[in-house]
């Protein structure tokens, strides 16, 4: 069990490390020139400098070192905490982010869950169901929710319960009322992915002679899907939990925009369309942070749910 | 999503008949062929066949939008600003009075090229990737599939916003930021299938006859390993054109007054009060495109 807990650490950090590096690719590598791209963020036109000026804004931002040498140095950085400065406010990004964070923590965890309720709710009902049209409707209903523009489903949602019922505020974040429509928003497409996995799983578990087994003895549908189909059916679920949470952090950035919130994902927009890169690349890791750290989480409970994974030899 | 869908039933020899699909077979007459049978199966849903003419509609109107509109999607009307959706104008007109289902139509053109590079730059890298990684084996499998990991763990339009800030704003780019986005999925779902073919018997017995690596690598291995590929690139079609979009409505794609999709719907969340046709009604248009390209890739999955 130790080995198992210290291994998954150890790939944790490895992830996190190799995320790091594929920021640094995509933001530091990529650009033809990215003085360019930095000084773009204040403001400032290549031409207008001086060959000097050049130099000098070159060494400021540490280009006029070799690649190998800025990227050490960034990492070196970032392992000590620093995320570097935003080009347009100059604020620490640490700070920027941490000041940024709460709100859209919230309403990410809020977001989960709705999404895991509402994606249980509909695959228990859609394998409870037996009435055929509800059960269809059940089973299709999860695509609509995936194929809908989220954006769009968070203007759908002001324009029906802010414009025309007002029952909660159309944008803002101030108090619980506002974040409804958007962590509803936000729950949907999950719970709709969510849905169509654990549906399916739910349904090749009912078919297992174990279940058969459970029903001849006398019990009801009902207990045998809650009590034995569903801690079975429930696994291919949890390895999806860390898509779902990656999934809402994304989703917040067009979410936020919509319903004009302050948080990370309407800093995360910002920063795209300022090109302000060490807000970009701080953003990008503290998502793969979250992202690996539920997926730590979902592997380390996992044995508790199925102690065969300990024991199991290693999947490729 | 099950990425176990095998053409098995496409490639079966005829000494294995019960690797056909039964169920869904005609028996009688003369018999048709895997490939026919298929088909049948796949034309008797009403639903698919709806949902497939609808995603051909769409991609023709992006390649000819002449054919499909009359108006012109740039010319303003300021006496017909905002008009409700009536028989002159399906969608109604925007704030400039110009005619939204003609902006719609011209959109696509816009919105479905930048998926449809996505998806090709998504295709290209990830079945190199998927089929070197799966064929070869050994340490280049071992580094490649970390690579890709890593990749799944930043989320794919985080990914692409990446790529956005680097690159600058615009369609291409856009296109370009979805496309390495889903390269993992795609080399993932590939490798899996390589492998899986890799084992069968004929390919030792192509092996076995003197076939060169190269021979058996793109005669045997890919066109029997490529039709999950297929189902996922149709569904990532769908994702492409909601990240595309999404980009879009947050302003980085193509620069006003073209309109992709997302821009359409990002312009009108000014006028939601009183027109909320001018950005539900496009909103409605992608979400329907993108549902139709998810049926018909469940039904190919459903239906081997």
């Amino acid at each position: 069990m130790l080995r198992y807990v210290i291994g998954r650490v150890a790939q944790a950090l490895v992830v996190l490390w190799a995320a790091y590096t594929v920021t640094f690719v995509v933001l530091y590598l990529l650009p033809s020139d990215p003085l360019a791209l930095m000084l773009a963020a204040n403001n400032v036109q290549l031409d207008s400098l001086s060959p000097d000026q050049i130099a000098a804004a070159r060494a400021r931002f540490g280009l006029d070192q070799p690649v190998h040498l800025q990227y050490l140095h960034l990492l070196v950085r970032a392992l000590h905490g620093d995320l570097g400065t935003s080009l347009a406010s100059h604020e620490p990004v640490r700070q920027l982010l941490a000041s940024r964070l709460p709100p859209t923590l919230v309403l990410s965890l809020v977001a989960v869950v709705l999404a895991l309720v509402g994606g249980v709710v509909l695959a228990f009902l859609a394998a409870y169901v037996q009435w055929r049209p509800a059960t269809l409707l059940l089973t299709r209903l999860p695509s609509l929710g995936v194929s809908l523009p989220t954006f769009w489903v968070g203007l759908l949602l002001i324009q029906v319960f802010a414009f025309t019922l007002h029952w909660v505020p159309a944008t803002g974040n101030l108090g619980w009322r506002s974040d409804v429509l958007p962590a509803v928003t936000l729950a949907i497409p999950t719970s709709a992915s969510l849905a169509q996995v654990l549906t399916r799983s739910l349904r090749d578990t009912l078919h297992e002679p174990y279940i058969t087994t459970a029903r001849a003895k006398g019990l009801s549908r009902f207990q045998v899907q809650l009590r034995h189909a569903s801690r079975n059916a429930a696994l291919p679920t949890l390895t999806i939990l860390g898509l779902l949470v990656g999934a809402t952090v994304t989703g917040t950035v067009t979410v936020e925009t919509v319903f004009s919130r302050t948080g990370i994902g309407r800093l995360a927009a910002e920063s795209v369309l300022g090109q302000d890169v060490p807000v970009v690349q701080g953003i990008v890791v503290l998502t793969a942070v979250a992202f690996v750290l539920v997926n730590l989480v979902v592997d380390l409970i996992y044995p508790l749910i199925d102690p065969r994974v300990v024991h199991a030899p290693k999947v490729v | 999503m099950t990425l176990d869908v095998s053409p098995l039933a496409r490639v079966a020899p005829p000494a294995a008949p019960e690797a056909v699909p039964a169920g869904l077979l005609t028996f009688g007459e003369d018999e048709p062929s895997p490939r026919g049978q298929r088909l049948r199966a796949l034309l008797r849903r009403p639903g698919f066949v709806l949902a497939l003419a609808f995603v051909v509609l769409v991609i023709v109107s992006a390649l000819v939008p002449r054919f499909f509109t009359t108006y012109d999607p740039y010319a303003t009307a300021p006496a017909a600003r905002l008009t409700p959706p009536g028989a002159a104008h399906w969608f109604g007109t925007d704030e400039l009075g110009r005619d939204l289902y003609t902006r719609v139509v011209f959109g696509s053109t816009l919105t479905i090229e930048a998926a449809l590079s996505a998806i090709v730059i998504a295709l290209v890298a990830g079945l190199t990737l998927g089929v070197v990684s799966g064929f070869f084996g050994g340490w280049l499998d071992a580094v490649l599939m970390r690579v890709v990991d890593v990749s799944l763990a930043v989320p794919g339009l985080l990914m692409a916003l990446a790529v956005v800030t680097a690159l600058g704003f615009g369609t291409l780019p856009v296109a370009i930021a979805v496309g390495i986005g889903i390269v993992p999925g795609f080399a993932r779902t590939t490798r899996a299938e390589v492998l899986r073919v890799k084992t069968l018997p004929y390919i030792e017995a192509a092996r076995a006859g003197g076939a060169t690596r190269r021979r058996i690598l793109l005669r045997h291995v890919l066109p029997n390993a490529w039709g999950p590929v297929a189902v996922l690139a149709v569904l990532d079609f769908g994702v492409a054109i909601l990240s595309v979009a999404a980009l879009s409505f947050l302003g980085f794609g193509a620069a006003p007054p073209a309109a992709e999709w997302g821009t359409l719907i990002a312009r009108g969340r000014d006028y939601l009060v009183t027109a909320p046709w001018v950005s539900l009604l496009p909103g409605l248009f992608v979400g329907l495109v993108v549902l139709s390209l998810n049926h018909v890739a469940r039904t190919l999955e459903e239906v081997r």
